[in-house]
């Protein structure tokens, strides 16, 4: 039970290593008393850095409410998009969010199902995230559209006219991929969460705080046969999470595999957006949790470990990302056609060949830094290069959406993307709706999994009790 | 009183915004059908509120000024409620009546049905007649409940032969035109026609006292029987008075050349149909002119090389590349100015004597040697701009060819004698000769060259009447103004090139009760009470000398043109050539053009042909300076870069265009922008090059060129014309053909229809195939084919920023290539309309299915399914889709809803569009052949592009009907289709280009 003051730890708890993933000296009620509280704490007492992060978010909020209504009353006229660049931002930010939302689910559900124990401190904030990434995506394929208020026709629901959507189309396939992969993640993440939420439940200070968190934990009482039933179902969830993981971005890719246009038909997008999506979702999660550990001084929860695990994870995806777009330039030239090997010479010298010079600099070059064991127990350097990765994959959509777009087959028809206000205001304001949403779970909901840290606590005392016996 | 806007001003627009670039506010007026609607809701005590409130309102009074002009002077400024309710009442009984538009009291006669057939739904198409430069072209125009939507050629009309230029087809967007003038303004003050006939009456009488000294009428030229009956009155009655003719599209030197040639007025015609070789002294004789429709179609039928016939050779000398110049087989960049001197040098190595200037370049023997070897089957024809010389020059030519009587003609003259100029008319001005001048149309203060100074002459008369369309520049300058009447809202006519008589017959009667010019003229000769219908009907009345009237002017108005009117050929004298008039420019020379599209800016407030790509540069809605590219070099400018053009000290600046082809030390000016008087579409767009014209020099004239560092936006349709290593237009040399007819396809495999996901659902195609072919071997890029889709499928116009930003909406474009040498390519022209693919790659990606594939092979489009994507857009290789970024279609301005085809949706925002290949006419023919129990005959359905197209480029049809001339075409050897190798099975195919290069110029060849 916490007591009346709750505040964060007074001095800087230093970080165990790249060996631990959770400081010595932990009990079961410290982790509960150190990870309950971040989200007790009264919201005067919060760190300035999070006042001032959530306002700053809020603001951008306010700025993509502001673009949004623009575009709902003027027209989709408001972007930089035309013919023949009928996509521009709005995808490119789609899928960019998508491939963020990636990393949550791998990491609840593969490492899980590899039992990868490290897991534990980062698994429900990145799952979190990819909830919340989702969110963002999942508005740009209804903003994008010429009537978006007509959104809900992608969606088969029986009517009059006896109209159904168009199964061939691969966005209608995106319908089904995205509300899945959404819908699996949320239920996921909310399973995962109803222990915890009945330990806020039990420490929770004020009444209606118990309250809140007694409905939410749906009557745990952590007995044997709920352990029991949560692990079949966690276990369950996994199982079905992790397909899911491959195929959201496998779909999308489909839009653009399936089309005609060169740079898009290419049977190598599936497992390259896929390996992308990760790479990206693991430099997203590297670029919110550090700021985190360091605010709340998590540092012993949240450790050197992860951080190095997480940038391992990094540098192969990477790798698999850089074989891509090998491949790509490869048989874009191999294969002879010309309409191909004009697309990527066009990508690599044509008027957006800064963006293409900029995608291979940040996804590929520099972050075979990470090679080196320094700069993987670099915490800043991990950041920047985590800030450099999510930079590098929103340029490879944008270079793949729109290079391939502006000039097709017919030279007559070869136009320009300039994207305007609105689109920057667009994307700047997801990011804000996103990291909003993260400061707020963080003052909400326990951002660390309580009741699988003390189960480390538990191994640790085991593998400590087994240590002394040997002795 | 309170204020009406809070009453009535906000429910209207709901969420919709208007584009800005087009819709400005108009003037703050009372929305009268709002009023309407107002005072039905209102019952009781309300309902008098509201009409109290609205009789004080400012707007009412207004509105009332302007519905009863006049009026308002007598309402005194207190309210005189009762009389001003009085009044209001029967403007709003009038509004309502104004809402529908009214048929023409006189009878006139339809093409195909009686009146009283009258079926809403089914239009009805009646003969008329728009004239360009006097001369007449035959139309039908189509009209839906008595508002004419869609302007057709006449094909049985020789100036015609069914097709039209753009101008023609844009014309019925003027009718509408909600910025045309409404009133007669004296002063600037609001007056009526009828003080207006009674002061100008008294005018006239005075007048005639004076013998009609110090009288002047400025016009246009004239071929109106009707109306040259009219002034030849007038000069009985007023023998001192003056007639002034004037056009700037028209360049006097044609009929003065003709004068010397015939020894009387007269018009030199040529037959294409003849010739086997054509040289072009910088003539656009496929594009210009009151007989290029008919020399485009005759030209093309010369080009056909399916049947092995040797195509006419087309030499073309000129500084600018024409429309007619991109057809060429060899063409030469040479100065305008040097054009005369050229001229002369062919004449003299044809063997015509003549004072030729030494140092002929070799192709000038070698074009000789060939017209000479085809006597009597070549033709030379000089240029639209070119001075006297130059035709003189070229009919020698001509007649040491021994091609007159063949390929050319000396037809009788059609326009009047004793006529004058415009520089006599500024002369008389500001000698005081002229008291009463009158003005019929033209717009001189804004035309006429600047050295003329012609608004300051202008102001020495001391009565000034203006009849013109707009309140522009020259009205606002003048004492009166008189609305003129479109010329599809009253009664003309006029006499095509050849002297065929033609009868232009109202549609709908006069929207803002326009005058016409007869009208205006009958003032003067003291029948002020005849409307236009009284004058043309009984001149003709008066002059028919056959039986039965009545029959003889139904026919006439049924077939829209009189029958043996054509004016016999005369004999041309031999002319010895004059010392050449003019020497090439030293240094720089500035060639004038009217426009493309807007011609002398008598078309500039028509968005449809601000917003057509000018066929040589695909710009829209601004006019360019047309360079070199190595000129460009020596500048240092590229595209939109501005440049300072000065003449005798007179400058303008205007945007850089880089022209492949234009020749070395030339520059192209364009009248037609800069303009201040026109409305809210054509006010303050480009520059106005009347403002370095010298009235001495008036086509092109030495001057000096220099960037000014600015950077200008411009707005084309086409960034990119080079083919990019692709082959879109595929071409062969004529020897190539006959060996390889297939020469299009010869290297490409043909794709086997199995490799498909879906090969088993393969559609047989049972009932009707529809397809389309378009020979590029004729396609001139003369760009009819959008405008007449613009009319056809209510096509929205966009305004510059959005073309800028790539959304212009026209179906159909026509792609410009260049290749090879930059200074001398070959030019392609490519018109593009939906392929139709039989896979369609749009489809299969198409979320909601709102675009489907109909049995016949229509790859349709399902706008109220459309929720947007564009997903389709970005799927089709042709990029043809169009797609609507914002609420592009005016559903406001309530004048529009006039031009609307009724048959066609009027798309709203956040909808795809594209080419249907006219779906609402496939439909209309079906409907009529199942009600007869037939199959729809090959011809029967004429899409709009190709019912337009001047050379008969595009043929559509059944391609089942094996015997139709589509499924022939599409026969050819040279077929191919579009990116045939994506496997998209294109139902629109491309015959391919064949060029006949005179083997002697192989070094002069301009491909790479």
């Amino acid at each position: 039970m916490i007591t009346e003051k709750i505040e964060l730890p007074p001095e800087q708890i230093p970080d165990p290593g790249p060996n631990r993933i959770l400081s010595p000296g932990h009990d079961y009620q410290s982790v509960s008393e150190r990870i309950g509280g971040v989200v007790l704490l009264p919201l005067v007492n919060s760190p300035k850095k999070w006042l001032v992060g959530a306002f700053i978010s809020f603001i951008f909020v306010n700025i993509l409410m502001f673009c949004m209504y623009v575009l709902f009353f003027r027209g989709i006229g408001t972007w930089g998009v035309n013919i023949p660049i009928g996509w521009g931002f709005a995808i490119v930010n789609f899928v960019w969010w998508i491939g963020i939302g990636h990393a949550g689910t791998l990491i609840s559900a593969i490492l899980f199902l590899l039992k990868q124990d490290w897991r534990t401190s980062i698994n429900r904030f990145s799952e979190a995230m990819t909830l919340f990434a989702v969110a963002c995506a999942g508005m740009f394929p209804i903003l994008h559209l010429g009537r978006p208020w007509l959104a809900y026709w992608l969606f088969p629901y029986p009517n009059s006219m006896w109209l159904w959507p168009q199964p061939r189309s691969p966005l209608e396939w995106d319908v089904f991929a995205v509300s899945t992969y959404g819908t699996v993640s949320l239920v996921f993440w909310y399973i995962g969460l109803v222990p915890d939420l009945a330990t806020m439940r039990d420490i929770a200070p004020k009444m209606w705080q118990k309250k809140i968190y007694a409905v939410l934990a749906l009557g745990w009482r952590g007995s044997a046969i709920h352990w029991h039933r949560y692990q079949k179902a966690y276990l369950l969830l996994a199982g079905l999470a992790t397909p899911l993981v491959l195929s959201v971005h496998t779909v999308v890719s489909f839009d653009f595999a399936i089309s005609i246009i060169p740079g898009w038909h290419t049977t190598i997008f599936p497992p390259y957006f896929v390996a992308g999506a990760i790479y990206s979702g693991f430099a997203m999660v590297l670029t919110l949790i550090i700021p985190m550990r360091a605010w709340y001084n998590m540092r012993d929860l949240v450790t050197l470990r992860h951080i190095e695990s997480a940038a391992k994870l990094m540098l192969g995806t990477g790798l698999i990302v850089a074989y891509g777009y090998s491949m790509e330039a490869f048989f874009s030239w191999y294969s002879g056609d010309k309409y191909e090997s004009f697309m990527y010479w066009n990508r690599m010298t044509g008027p957006y060949g800064f963006t293409y010079a900029m995608l291979i600099a940040c996804n590929i070059a520099i972050p075979q830094l990470l090679w080196i064991k320094k700069v993987r127990q670099t915490i800043w350097a991990v950041w920047v290069l985590s800030i450099i990765i999510n930079i590098g994959m929103w340029l490879e959509r944008f270079v793949i959406v729109v290079t391939s777009l502006h000039r097709d087959f017919l030279p007559s028809s070869w136009g320009m993307y300039i994207p305007t206000k609105y689109d920057w205001g667009t994307y700047a304001g997801t990011i804000g709706f996103f990291l909003l949403l993260m400061f707020l779970f963080v003052r909400m909901l326990p951002s660390i999994s309580i009741f699988e840290v003390r189960e480390v606590v538990h191994h640790e005392a085991h593998e400590r009790q087994e240590l002394l016996e040997a002795q | 009183m309170s204020d009406m806007h809070s009453h009535n001003g906000h429910s209207r627009n709901g969420g919709l915004i208007p584009l800005e670039a087009l819709v400005e506010k108009p003037s703050k007026r009372i929305d009268i059908e709002e009023l309407r609607k107002k005072l039905a809701e209102g019952r009781g005590p309300q309902f008098w509120r509201t009409l109290d409130e609205a009789a004080e309102s400012e707007e009412m009074r207004e509105y009332v000024e302007q519905e009863f002009p006049g009026l308002s002077g007598q309402i005194p400024q207190g309210v005189d409620r009762r009389s001003l309710l009085k009044v209001m009442a029967a403007s709003l009984a009038m509004a309502g009546a104004a809402a529908c538009t009214k048929q023409p009291k006189e009878l006139i006669v339809p093409y195909v049905r009686q009146p009283e057939n009258v079926i809403p739904g089914v239009p009805l198409f009646y003969a008329t007649a728009m004239t360009t430069g006097g001369y007449a072209r035959g139309l039908l125009v189509e009209s839906h409940l008595n508002r004419p939507t869609k302007v057709e050629g006449n094909p049985d009309h020789p100036a015609s032969l069914g097709a039209t230029t753009y101008f023609e087809q844009a014309s019925v967007l003027d009718v509408y035109d909600p910025d045309r003038s409404e009133n007669v303004l004296n002063e600037g003050r609001l007056s009526t026609w009828g003080e207006f006939t009674g002061k100008f009456s008294t005018e006239a009488q005075e007048l005639a006292t004076r013998k009609g000294e110090g009288l002047a009428i400025l016009s246009g030229p004239m071929t109106s029987p009707t109306f040259l009956d009219q002034m030849q009155s007038l000069a009985q009655q007023f023998p001192s008075s003056k007639w002034y003719v004037s056009d700037p599209t028209v360049n006097p030197a044609i009929a003065s050349a003709a004068k010397k040639i015939a020894g009387r007025n007269a018009f030199v015609s040529y037959d294409l149909s003849k010739a086997d070789v054509v040289v072009s002294l910088e003539a656009d004789f496929l594009n210009c002119g009151p007989a290029a429709l008919r020399y485009a179609r005759q030209f093309a039928k010369k080009r056909a090389i399916d049947n092995g016939e040797t195509p006419v050779r087309l030499y073309a000398i000129e500084s600018s590349p024409s429309v007619s110049g991109s057809l060429a087989d060899h063409r030469f960049p040479v100065k305008s100015s040097a054009v005369p001197s050229i001229a002369y040098q062919l004449a003299a190595a044809c063997g015509v004597s003549a004072s030729a200037p030494g140092g002929a370049p070799d192709w000038v023997n070698i074009v000789a040697q060939d017209l000479q070897k085809n006597k009597g089957r070549s033709v030379v024809i000089p240029g639209e701009w070119q001075p006297e010389s130059v035709h003189l020059a070229a009919y020698a030519i001509n007649a040491a060819l021994g091609n007159i009587g063949s390929t050319v003609n000396v037809l009788e003259g059609v326009e009047p004698e004793n006529t004058h100029s415009l520089e006599e008319l500024v002369n008389d001005l500001n000698n005081g000769h002229v008291e009463t001048l009158v003005i019929l149309g033209q717009n001189p203060v804004y035309t006429a060259p600047v050295t003329l100074n012609f608004q300051q002459a202008m102001r020495k008369a001391r009565m000034v009447v203006r009849l013109g369309q707009f309140f522009d520049e020259t009205s606002r300058w003048s004492h009166w103004h008189i609305p003129e009447a479109h010329y599809l809202e009253t009664w003309s006519d006029a006499r095509a090139f050849d002297g065929t008589i033609t009868i232009q017959q109202p549609l709908i009667e006069p929207l803002y009760n326009g005058k016409s010019a007869h009208e205006v003229i009958s003032i003067l000769l003291g029948k002020p009470d005849q409307n236009s219908h009284e004058i043309v009907k009984g001149y003709w009345q008066n002059r028919y000398k056959g039986g039965n009237f009545d029959d003889f002017w139904q026919i006439s108005l049924h077939d829209g043109w009189l029958a043996n009117t054509a004016i016999g050929t005369i004999k041309g004298n031999a002319v010895a050539l004059p010392a050449l008039d003019q020497q090439p420019v030293n240094g720089l020379e500035v060639v004038y053009r009217p426009d493309p599209t807007i011609a002398d800016g008598k078309y500039s407030n028509n968005g449809w042909l601000q917003e057509c790509p000018k066929p040589q540069t695909k710009m829209t809605w601004d006019n360019i300076v047309a360079i070199s590219p190595k000129q460009a070099g020596q500048l240092k400018v590229d595209k939109g870069d501005m440049l300072r053009v000065t003449v005798n000290g007179k400058s303008v600046v205007g945007p850089t265009w880089v022209l492949p082809g234009h020749a070395e030390d030339s520059i192209t000016v364009y009248f037609g922008y800069g303009r201040e008087g026109s409305g809210r579409v054509g006010n303050k767009i480009g520059y106005n090059a009347y403002l370095i014209q010298d009235a001495s020099t008036p086509y092109v004239a030495a001057g000096s060129v220099a960037k000014t560092g600015e950077q200008y936006r411009i707005a084309n349709t086409q960034e990119t014309q080079t083919m990019a290593g692709r082959e879109p237009v595929r071409d062969a040399e004529l020897a190539e053909y006959r060996e390889h007819p297939n020469f299009p396809t010869r290297f490409e495999k043909p794709q086997p229809y199995s490799e498909s996901l879906y090969k088993d659902v393969k559609w047989p195609y049972e009932g009707y195939k529809w397809g389309m072919t378009i020979d590029l071997n004729v396609c001139t890029g003369c760009s009819a084919c959008i405008i007449a889709c613009q009319a056809e499928n209510n096509i929205a116009v966009v305004g510059k920023d959005q073309v800028a930003r790539g959304r212009h909406m026209h179906w159909i474009r026509v792609d410009r290539y260049y290749s090879g040498d930059l200074d001398q390519p070959e030019m392609y022209n490519q018109p593009i309309p939906c392929m139709h693919c039989e896979d369609a790659p749009c489809e299969v990606v198409c979320p909601v299915a709102a675009t489907v594939h109909s049995n016949e092979g229509l790859n349709e489009m399902v706008y109220n399914r459309c929720v947007g994507t564009r997903y389709c857009s970005n799927n089709c290789p042709y990029k043809v889709r169009r797609f609507n970024f914002y609420l592009y279609s005016d559903w406001n301005t309530e004048s529009l809803y006039g031009v609307r085809n009724p048959d066609v949706t009027v798309r709203s925002r956040g909808v795809m569009e594209k080419c249907s290949y006219c779906v609402q006419r496939i439909q209309e023919a079906k409907i009529t052949s199942d009600k007869e129990g037939r199959r729809v005959r090959d011809g029967e359905i004429l899409t709009a592009c190709q019912q337009v197209c001047p050379t008969e480029a595009i043929t559509f049809g059944d391609l089942n009907d094996k015997g139709s001339k589509v499924a022939k075409s599409q026969q050819l050897p040279r077929k191919y289709g579009l990116l045939d190798d994506l496997n998209t099975h294109p139902r629109t195919q491309y015959l391919g280009y064949v060029r006949n290069s005179n083997e002697a110029l192989k070094s002069n060849k301009r491909s790479a």
